[in-house]
């Protein structure tokens, strides 16, 4: 009832405050005419009456702003009083409204997109019914996801713990659906993989486990939304339509909804076929227990069922296999991780990283509130006399400071719209970018409701923050000292809370300066360093033969005739095909090897696991790596020939003991094959720039060999030129077979992509610092020769030096400056560590990284102080003493 | 007769109650009706009898209506809700309690103790 009321009252001063002013002063009218009716019968002249009933009424103006005060509603008016004013405040010093707003927008927009990014690669779930109990299985102590299909078939009916354990494995193939073919990524998807996932299809029907019966029963297709708008025009009529998929014809069964894009993050598969009509490799492929292609298991744990329950039943299992299959299973332990990245072996370094990228932006928030909170705190100074007089004349200190808050927040809420506008075109942009041509990349950045909800509390979190600086000075503000001499405090040799920001603020900025150089340098190194190949002059065209029909001996051959085609093209010095390429989008295949006097071939007994390649001769040469010891491949090696590889120094380290005794000694393939090493190369880097030296050994083409095929060729001419040259001597041989011919320097994009995005991240935020900084150091610089004008210009009247005036008017700026940047730089050292789990060769310990932030800080602090040091000096004693 | 005395704080509210409790009123009726039920002991500012009253209407304690006025003018009418009835009823029973404590507090002497 009481509630009610007081809203009502509320509601009819907001709503209505005109009609109730008016209530008001008619009611009062009233009154005072009431009381002149009473005098005027007791005898007095009608004005004298009216004078005398308006006298003693008393003053009408402070009852009725006491009445409104009784009618409720005054917080919100004196509320929209304050707003008024500060609008009006900040209208009137445009500039320093735009730094303060542009300085609020990079931060709070900064913040927004660091945790935009994270939220869609960390937090939010994947887009699949019941997210929350949906695992991924990973094996073994390194926690790969990978397991073959035998083993996935094991998991998936022996268990007890999970509704539906279904894989998927990423798989490329040339789709042809109208006579043009494209090489296109998909998944390879388990009959029961739409049924785990509880994923309803949009048009016709999806793959379902009755489909599967035995290796190449289910020639059927699903199109992701994306794909069947895109590149079907969103037909409604392609269900039964029959395309080609390497040559086979399989049939569309239906399209999945709008929104499910595959259970991968960042990975957008354009279709989904039964993994029973697994293709490369065939049926042999898919029931070689030993072979690990199934990229993924995922699974929904049943009701009640805990995860470390479900990772014993899976151990259990795990343990039977390793009994029944000793030759193929080995590591058979298992551990649940969170789908939708590769499990914590992608996922720990993405985590680390965006965790890093977030408390950066949240620094740079933080320096930008320092900033305000300084430059605030300096107006609060100038401005104490008015509000020495404001108290002096009876306001409260609650509503002055009410007034310097709504201030502060009316300028957050602008800079955040800003900065939040600006995030959003960026991250649409984002979204929308695909970074490695060839591969369906890039993950859906934009923001939700979680992005708008944090980037408000940003903005008020640091309106309050920044708001906060000035309300000690304020509460201390003596009205009678400060009306009376006019100055506004004596300028303290102490330390105030003003130079504590400035110092924060200039070492977070050396933190990011130093952090971003230290990126940039590791990318500068990582583009000149060793790959064990040598990247300049080469040009790399990609083909799989098997997606043109190719199989048995026609690959080969097919092979033989690509090389020689590249080899007549003019300018081409050498050419070498092989089946993977080092430092591509696609990771190495691996297998164990064994010492050559190992009887028993269990996987435990392994001496090494090493990266595989397929080459032909020549391949080496062409591709720039050095050839230790030993002789090439030649055409000769083929499968009636002895058994041969060149290993790098690595393999021969570990499985020979030396590099020296590996030449000629032989080892085991998995199958007990020897292998006699021909050859010895340098060791190089194959996945990831980060990585460790790893064993490699190369196998020639005709005895290991692989549809998929990296023609490396090597030229001194211009590669647009070559390409295209390239090109059409590939479509002359065969018209309907994919190719992708780009640099060698462009196939190495996915693996330099994190680098340069981390190197990017963190130089955006660098400069942004620098920024803040120099607005935080002029500001204070100028302010502090502003406020000493008086003893400078003694100073020069006494015949101070220039250098003597300088030092009076800045030397505490540049103590501040030296304190934070040795701080910064002490701490983005400590911060390197993380980076160099993305970057390769990221190390502090670098003298130009040192050398380089040094200077940038000196060039700040001297860009930030050219101004105020230009004005100390041209102070002139005669003017400034007159003008007192 | 003596000065009027002035009112403690927080009693005109309970004086207002009352004095509509008798009947409807305008702002300028509540005065004279205090004036006339306190026997002219009470001396009430006319401006601050407003504040009061439209702090007790947004309680929900008093209802208002346009009316005209004895003389013939237009005034605002003010009268109890049944919240104010019970607010009365409540406050003059702690009043009576105050005052029987403070009169027996103050009729000591120094005897009795």
């Amino acid at each position: 009832m009481r509630f009610l009321a007081y809203f009502r009252s509320l509601a009819a001063r907001i709503l209505h405050p005109s009609r109730l002013e008016k209530e008001l002063e008619e009611e009062l009218r009233s009154h005072i005419q009431c009381r002149a009716d009473d005098l005027e019968r007791s005898g007095l002249p009608r004005p004298e009456a009216e004078r005398r009933a308006r006298i003693e009424f008393g003053g009408q103006e402070r009852f009725k702003e006491e009445s409104r005060e009784a009618l409720g509603g005054h917080l919100i008016e004196s509320l929209i009083q304050d707003l008024r004013l500060a609008f009006r405040r900040l209208r009137n010093a445009p500039g320093f409204t735009a730094v303060a707003v542009a300085t609020l927008a990079l931060g709070i927009g900064a913040n927004a997109v660091v945790f935009s990014v994270m939220n869609a690669m960390i937090l939010r779930p994947l887009n699949v019914p019941h997210p929350e109990s949906l695992y991924l299985l990973e094996r073994g102590s390194d926690r790969t996801a990978s397991q073959s299909y035998p083993d996935y078939v094991d998991l998936r009916d022996r268990n007890r713990s999970f509704e539906s354990l279904a894989a998927y494995a990423f798989a490329q193939a040339g789709l042809d659906a109208d006579g043009n073919p494209s090489r296109v990524w998909f998944y390879e998807v388990t009959g029961n993989y739409f049924e785990a996932l509880g994923i309803q299809p949009y048009l016709g029907r999806l793959i379902h486990p009755s489909d599967e019966h035995g290796p190449n029963s289910a020639p059927y297709i699903v199109l992701t939304y994306a794909y069947w708008e895109n590149h079907f025009q969103g037909d409604r009529g392609v269900v039964g339509r029959v395309v080609q998929l390497n040559k086979h014809p399989f049939t569309i069964l239906g399209v999945t909804p709008p929104g499910f894009d595959g259970t991968f993050l960042a990975f957008h598969p354009a279709f989904f076929v039964p993994m029973v009509n697994h293709d490369e490799g065939g049926a042999e492929e898919l029931y070689a227990r030993g072979n690990r292609w199934v990229d993924q298991t995922i699974g929904h744990l049943k009701a009640g069922v805990t995860p470390s329950q479900a990772v014993a039943d899976l151990n259990s299992i795990g343990s039977y296999l390793e009994k029944t299959y000793p030759k193929d299973e080995s590591q058979m332990t298992f551990t649940l991780g969170r789908p939708g990245l590769f499990g914590d072996a992608l996922g720990t370094p993405l985590r680390a990283f965006m965790a890093g990228l977030m408390l950066l932006a949240g620094l740079v928030l933080l320096a930008a509130c320092a900033n305000l909170g300084s430059l605030f705190a300096a107006r609060a100074t100038d401005r104490s006399r008015e509000l020495a007089l404001r108290i002096a004349l009876g306001a409260s200190s609650a509503r002055i400071l009410r007034q310097l808050f709504t201030e502060a927040l009316l300028m957050s809420l602008m800079g955040g719209a800003a900065g939040l506008w600006g995030s959003v075109v960026l991250l649409n942009a984002l979204s929308v970018w695909n970074p490695l041509p060839g591969i369906p990349a890039g993950v859906a950045v934009n923001p939700d409701a979680h992005v708008y909800a944090v980037a408000l509390l940003l903005t008020v979190a640091s309106g309050f923050l920044f708001g906060a600086v000035p309300v000690r000075q304020v509460l201390r503000t003596d009205a009678y000292g400060v009306i009376k001499s006019g100055t506004t405090g004596a300028v303290g040799q102490r330390l105030t809370v003003r130079d504590l920001l400035l110092v924060v603020q200039i070492a977070i900025c050396a933190v990011l300066v130093t952090s971003s150089m230290v990126a940039l340098r590791g990318l500068a190194r990582s583009l000149h360093g060793n790959f064990g190949f040598e990247p300049e002059n080469t040009m790399v065209a990609e083909t799989d033969l098997h997606m043109a029909g190719y199989s048995g001996g026609q690959v080969p051959a097919m092979q033989k005739r690509m090389i020689d085609a590249m080899k007549n093209l003019p300018g081409v010095k050498s050419v070498g095909a092989g089946g993977g390429l080092p430092l591509g989008d696609l990771g190495a295949d691996d297998s164990i090897v064994f010492t050559d006097s190992t009887a028993d071939l269990r996987p435990s007994h392994a001496a090494a696991d090493a990266f595989l390649y397929s080459i032909s001769p020549e391949y080496l040469h062409a591709a720039g790596t050095a050839l230790l010891q030993g002789r090439d491949f030649n055409w000769h090696d083929d499968p009636n020939a002895p058994r041969v590889a060149i290993v790098n120094r690595e393999f021969a380290r570990k499985v020979f003991g030396s590099p020296t005794s590996a030449l000629g000694g032989y080892f085991k393939a998995p199958d007990g094959t020897r292998v006699q090493v021909v050859g010895i190369t340098e060791d190089g880097k194959y996945n990831r720039l980060t990585e460790d030296p790893h064993a490699v050994m190369f196998l020639p083409l005709l005895q290991s060999p692989s549809t998929e095929t990296y023609l490396v060729v090597r030229s001194d001419r211009d590669p647009l030129q070559l390409a295209a040259a390239m090109r059409s001597r590939m479509r002359e041989l065969d018209r309907g077979l994919p190719v992708r011919i780009q640099t060698r320097y462009q196939a190495m994009d996915p693996i330099l992509f994190p680098s340069r995005v981390a190197a990017a991240a963190l130089g955006v935020l660098g400069v942004m610092a620098a920024i803040l900084s120099i607005t935080g150091i002029f500001g204070i610089a100028a302010y502090s020769v502003s406020r000493r004008l008086k003893e400078l210009g003694i100073r020069i009247a006494l015949g101070a030096r220039r250098k003597e005036v300088l030092q009076a008017a800045l030397g505490r700026a540049f103590k501040l400056l030296g304190f934070g940047s040795a701080a910064g730089l002490l701490i983005g050292i400590l911060a390197s560590r993380v980076l160099a789990l993305i970057v390769y060769q990221a190390t502090p310990r670098d003298p130009l990284v040192l050398a380089g932030v040094v200077l940038a800080m000196l060039l700040l602090g001297l860009l930030a102080t050219w101004i105020p040091a230009r004005r100390a000096l041209s102070v002139d004693p005669v003017t400034l003493l007159r003008e007192e | 007769m003596n000065d009027p005395a002035q009112l403690l704080p927080g009693t005109l509210d309970l004086l207002i109650l009352k004095a509509v409790s008798l009947g409807p009123l305008h702002g300028y009726g509540v005065l004279l009706r205090i004036g006339q039920i306190s026997g002219r002991a009470l001396l009430i500012e006319q401006g601050a009898l407003y504040p009061a009253l439209f702090r007790l209407w947004r309680q929900g304690l008093l209802k208002t209506s346009w009316g005209t006025s004895e003389n013939h003018r237009r005034a605002k009418f003010y009268e109890l809700t049944s919240a104010g009835r019970k607010r009365l009823q409540e406050e003059t029973k702690g009043w009576k309690r105050l005052a029987a404590a403070m009169g027996s507090a103050l009729a000591t002497r120094a005897e009795e103790i």
